[in-house]
């Protein structure tokens, strides 16, 4: 066995923070479990990083885990599709713990610390675990992992209206891996493997076979439901809003879209190889659900008095936009449902930063009571306009670019594709007046008294900062997400695994 | 590289202004003078080139293949810039005058934002292409948002929001897919000489895209999509005078007429007869709007309806698609604007002296405020278009243009405005001059305004019947915009 | 598709039986508990499908006997693979029992209705 750390990039992306977690209980005395997890974090950002840019040099990284050949053993894999995905992921895990350090503090109690951390770096493990894996049941392990270490997550902070929500979102997440777990049975049923490569191999075969089209409807309803699609995204609003702060940041960055990768990777690599009928079915059941979403959801944001509760149900919007590019089967269309995961990801970091920040001086995050809060937070305010400049999708931000990449493959479809465009269009104008009518309170209203503070505390400004220029520079440069997100397009539509 | 500093001035004057008002109120205003002029300074610097017919270039950087934000002067962004940068360092003696003597809050925004504007206002004149004027628009759009609502009180907010959402929906909801469309069917979004669309489209859907421009662009004030510029009274008279006469209304018009110089070539639109509503969707506008302004109590919503027919002037002589014409409509962009910021002055003048909003009171106040009411006559003639002053140059050139291609509703349209525009404003300078003051105004004993404002208002009236006189070199600019028309 | 065939099929009946049973009690109850207990029976009844059709009729179980090669034994991969897949169905249930402790600590109630109308 080689001693060559880089042939094993893989599987360190998942076992660095899944070993650490346990150690990081150990650690009780004050700082030291979240300095570890920061540096955990860090390591695995090294590691995606150091992988994505093999990728973009074309690239595929193959592990077997324990040098058992597939399909006997476990595979792993790392391709454009996901590394990219992992950038963001692990990038999230960073900003979040680095970002909300005193928010962190002041929300969970110091002795539950470790424990806290150990589930945050679980989930960490969890969610690349998922875009590692090459191989569906590990897959549907890893989701459960990340699944019930956000659990844990999201109801460690003060508020008990968070236990509720994780209750809710306990009982659908579970439905949703329960019907992924049918799905794969089905197929192994009738394949008798587990190993995506070897499945894409058999299920053309079969893929007409009733048990086969069974399977489809179950991954794809169970995998929509955890990536909080349209109208399955109930469970998503509230869980987002009594998370702790920091909590928030890391979920609406990254949570729901590994479920989205899972679900592009299993459906054009299985079902929609060499069939098109799938293929037909998989753009009728997602195309109108996207639509939906992405005009119900931008709505309700307009008129949504609680500052993380708007963001959340923007974020259901934006996953009608990742869906909807991937609903129109194309390659500029993945395209740009892929490059929108990344974008999105750096938007919403930045925007939840900047309420992670306003709710150190403000007991209530509801939109109304943060009246000329841009007064005392000059900083934390520039933080929201950027971010949500990149939401609405001004050029020059990240944003826009993804939503120009979406509206040339809807443009490309004819003449539905210039109804969807109008649809896209609205909801951007929507998507202004949200992000407008916060920024007129926080720059504009008046506040009610004489606003005695100060700035969110240094640390979390320059890390809230950083996300927010992160939106102008990948709106600047877009080259590096772009060629990622094209190359993955192209194994996607290749139906390669 | 000189286009470079025209926009860091501005942009750069912004934080420069903020950290001046920390200090005192005199250093934050020289340093907006500073700037004002520095920007002044630097665009007209860049006229000898355009006047040769160079086109400085700079290109800033690429967005996506071959989305790129890139600058690039041309006769008409010259003019404007150099129209806008001009009239700014007057409009800031003005806004001096005007907050000081009104003693006005959060000055220090205030100035800042009016920096901010005249950043995008640059950025619309020099933009290179499509993309990178939309962004500038919207800049401009959202950077007087803080001028209109600047009371702060719920009326101001209320109308301040009917102007950010109008401007918004439009742009957003027509002028971006327009754009996009462009796009689709060109493959480019640069402004080149003849247009890019000929032979990309044809028939209804030319007129169709056309529309999508025009309404986008709300900025234009065209009707249906005009409401926000009553709404925008609201604002203090320095932010109606330099944006609502100058900057951001010339900003509408600008783009169309760029959209329609080199975007769709007026040759093509010539050859496109589903196009030809432009100029009667313009003729109403103008009629109508004239008409309302006749039923006008209040003197800056007055103004405000006469501006919205006077921007449909530009876009209707755009319109003729003659090259007489195309000269016309640039002419009247710098015609209308020093006739109507002197108005908006004059108004705002009377109003720091004496508090007087509406018509009926300014009976005899000629007396009273010589040199502000003198200034204001000669921006109504102007208006009306009676020489010796810059209104006449431009209409001159508009008929002229209307002869040329026979068109006997634009000459029917300038005709019945004309008379309409003396209906509303001859009864006024009238009443200034030979009215007499009633018991209870004279209570209300009053002089000039501020020095500042009052100076400022004299010069825009001088540089009104100047214009007049020498208005060479502009119109000798411009032909290069006509150049190779039939 | 006659009456043998239908029943030939009996295990996956049972499995969408037990699954609908386990999801109408998700829906249907208000007690928390009880959601849990249906959540229980929702996902044993997936359990049941991966170990009924691994059964190799006549099959024993998938040890090795010395002396008897060719013996017939049952898939023994769905059977690993459930006794994870039950690690993680146990450790949702305690993680779901253990929420619902806390909710009742804090609101003093795990009947929805009344959770509902608590904030």
């Amino acid at each position: 066995m080689s001693m060559d750390l880089s042939l094993h990039l893989p599987i360190l992306q998942v076992i660095v923070p899944l070993l650490a977690a346990p150690l990081v209980v150990l650690l009780q005395p004050r700082n030291l479990a979240w300095a570890a997890t920061v540096a955990v974090c860090l390591l695995a950002f090294a590691i995606a990083l150091q992988m994505a840019s093999r990728v973009l040099l074309g690239d595929i990284l193959y592990y077997e885990v324990g040098g058992w050949r597939a399909p006997f053993g476990i595979a792993l894999q790392v391709d454009a599709v996901n590394a990219l995905l992992l950038v963001v992921v692990s990038g999230a895990a960073s900003l979040a713990a680095l970002g909300c350090r005193e928010s962190l503090f002041a929300q969970i109690e110091p002795r539950r610390h470790p424990l806290f951390f150990a589930a945050w770096l679980l989930l960490l493990a969890g969610l690349s675990g998922m875009l590692v894996s090459a191989d569906a049941f590990n897959i549907f392990v890893f989701m459960e992992i990340s699944s019930l270490a956000s659990y844990i997550l999201i109801a460690g902070g003060p508020d008990r209206r968070a236990l509720l929500a994780v209750f809710k979102y306990l009982v659908m997440g579970t439905i949703g891996a329960t019907f992924y777990l049918i799905g794969v049975g089905l197929i192994y049923m009738m394949t008798g493997t587990l190993n995506l490569a070897d499945m894409a191999r058999l299920v053309p075969e079969v893929a007409d076979q009733r048990p086969v089209l069974l399977a489809a409807g179950f991954i794809t309803v169970g995998l929509a439901l955890k990536a909080a699609l349209f109208p399955m995204h109930v469970w998503l609003a509230n869980a987002y809003m009594h998370a702790p702060h920091a909590v928030s940041v890391f979920l609406a960055a990254c949570g729901t879209k590994v479920a989205v990768y899972v679900l592009l990777r299993i459906d054009f690599s299985l079902f929609q190889a060499g069939n098109l009928d799938h293929s037909i079915r998989f753009a009728l059941f997602l195309m109108p659900l996207a639509l939906l979403g992405i005009l119900v959801c931008s709505a309700v944001a307009m008129f949504e008095g609680q500052l993380k509760r708007m963001l959340a149900f923007s974020s259901v919007a934006q996953i009608g936009y990742i869906l909807l590019g991937a609903s129109l089967l194309s390659e500029a269309g993945l395209t740009s449902s892929l490059l929108h995961m990344f974008n999105h990801a750096l938007a919403k970091s930045a925007l939840f930063l900047a309420a992670a920040c306003l709710s150190m001086r403000f007991m209530d995050l509801r939109i109304d009571s943060l009246a000329g809060a841009a007064r005392q937070m000059p900083v934390t305010s520039a933080v929201f306009v950027l971010g949500g400049l990149s939401l609405i999708g001004v050029p020059g931000t990240a944003g826009f670019v993804s939503k120009w990449v979406l509206i040339t493959a809807l443009l490309e479809q004819g003449e539905q594709g210039m109804v969807m465009v109008a649809i896209v269009l609205v909801s951007s104008l929507m998507a202004v007046a949200y992000v407008w009518r916060t920024l007129e309170v926080l720059y504009f209203k008046e506040p009610a008294g004489e606003l005695k503070f100060a700035e969110a505390p240094p640390l979390m400004l320059v890390i809230a900062g950083s996300a927010a220029l992160l939106n102008l520079v990948f709106g600047l440069m877009p080259a590096v997400p772009l060629a990622l997100s094209q190359q993955a397009a192209q194994v996607l539509i290749g139906g390669a695994p | 590289m000189v286009i470079a500093l025209c926009l860091l001035v501005p942009l750069c004057g912004a934080p420069l202004i903020v950290a001046a008002g920390q200090v005192s109120a005199n250093l934050r205003e020289t340093v907006t003078l500073v700037t004002a002029s520095a920007l002044a300074f630097l665009v007209w610097s860049l006229l000898p080139e355009v006047m040769d017919g160079g086109r400085p270039e700079l290109f800033a950087f690429s967005l996506i293949e071959p989305l790129e934000i890139a600058f690039s002067v041309e006769p008409l962004g010259m003019m404007f810039a150099a129209l806008a940068s001009g009239l700014w360092i007057v409009n800031s003696i003005y806004s001096i005058g005007y907050m000081r003597g009104n003693q006005e809050k959060n000055q220090t925004r205030f100035y800042a934002c009016f920096a901010l504007s005249l950043f995008a206002a640059i950025g619309i004149a020099f933009a290179g292409n499509l993309l990178t004027l939309f962004l500038f628009y919207e800049m401009l759009t959202l950077s007087t948002y803080p001028l209109v609502s600047h009371k702060g009180d719920q009326d101001t907010v209320s109308s301040a929001r009917i102007y950010l959402g109008v401007l918004l929906t439009t742009s957003i909801g027509l002028f971006l897919p327009a754009i996009i469309w462009t796009y689709h069917v060109a493959g480019t979004l640069d402004f080149a000489m003849g247009g890019v669309l000929a032979g990309h489209l044809d028939g209804p859907a030319v007129g169709l895209l056309l529309g999508l421009f025009v309404f986008g662009v709300g900025k234009a004030a065209m009707m249906p999509v005009h409401r926000w510029l009553p709404a925008a009274m609201v604002a203090p008279t320095p932010v109606s005078a330099l944006l609502h006469a100058v900057a951001v209304v010339k900003a509408g018009v600008f783009t169309i007429t760029k959209v329609i110089v080199y975007i769709f070539g007026v040759e093509f639109l010539f050859s496109v007869p589903e196009s030809s509503w432009l100029l009667y969707a313009a003729s109403f506008t103008i009629i109508v709007a004239s008409l309302v302004a006749l039923r006008q109590t209040n003197i800056k919503r007055l103004l405000a309806y006469s501006t919205i027919a006077q921007l449909s002037y530009v876009i209707m002589a755009a319109a003729i698609l003659k090259p007489l014409a195309e000269i016309g409509a640039a002419v009247h962009m710098v015609a209308h604007a020093f006739g109507k910021i002197t108005l908006f002055f004059a108004a705002g003048a009377i109003y720091v002296a004496s508090k007087k909003t509406e018509l009926s009171q300014l009976a005899g106040i000629g007396y009273r405020m010589p040199w502000t009411m003198t200034a204001f006559t000669i921006g109504a003639l102007s208006m009306i278009g009676v020489p010796p002053t810059a209104g006449f140059v431009s209409k001159w050139f508009i008929l002229a243009g209307a002869f040329e291609a026979s068109n006997y509703v634009a000459i029917a349209t300038i005709i019945a405005s004309t008379v309409l525009n003396a209906a509303y404003f001859l009864p006024i300078v009238f009443s200034v001059w030979f009215g007499k003051e009633s018991a209870e105004l004279q209570q209300n004993d009053h002089g000039e305004a501020p020095f500042a404002a009052v100076l400022a208002l004299c010069i825009t009236g001088a540089l009104t019947i100047l214009f007049f006189l020498f208005n060479g070199p502009l119109i000798a600019l411009e032909r290069q915009v006509a150049a190779g028309l039939p | 598709m006659n009456l043998f065939e239908v029943l030939g099929h009996y295990n996956y009946w049972v499995f969408s039986i037990l699954l609908m049973v386990g999801m109408y009690a998700v829906i249907a109850r208000g007690n928390l508990i009880k959601k849990l207990v249906g959540l229980s029976i929702f996902q044993s009844a997936v359990f049941l499908m991966y170990i009924s059709m691994d059964k190799v009729e006549g099959g024993t179980a998938p040890i090795l006997q010395s002396g008897n090669p060719g013996q017939l034994y049952s898939n023994p991969l769905p059977q690993v693979l459930i006794l994870t897949a039950i690690v993680v169905g146990v450790a949702t249930l305690a993680l779901g029992l253990a929420i619902v402790v806390r909710i009742h600590e804090r609101y003093g109630t795990i009947e929805e209705q009344e959770l509902l109308n608590a904030d």
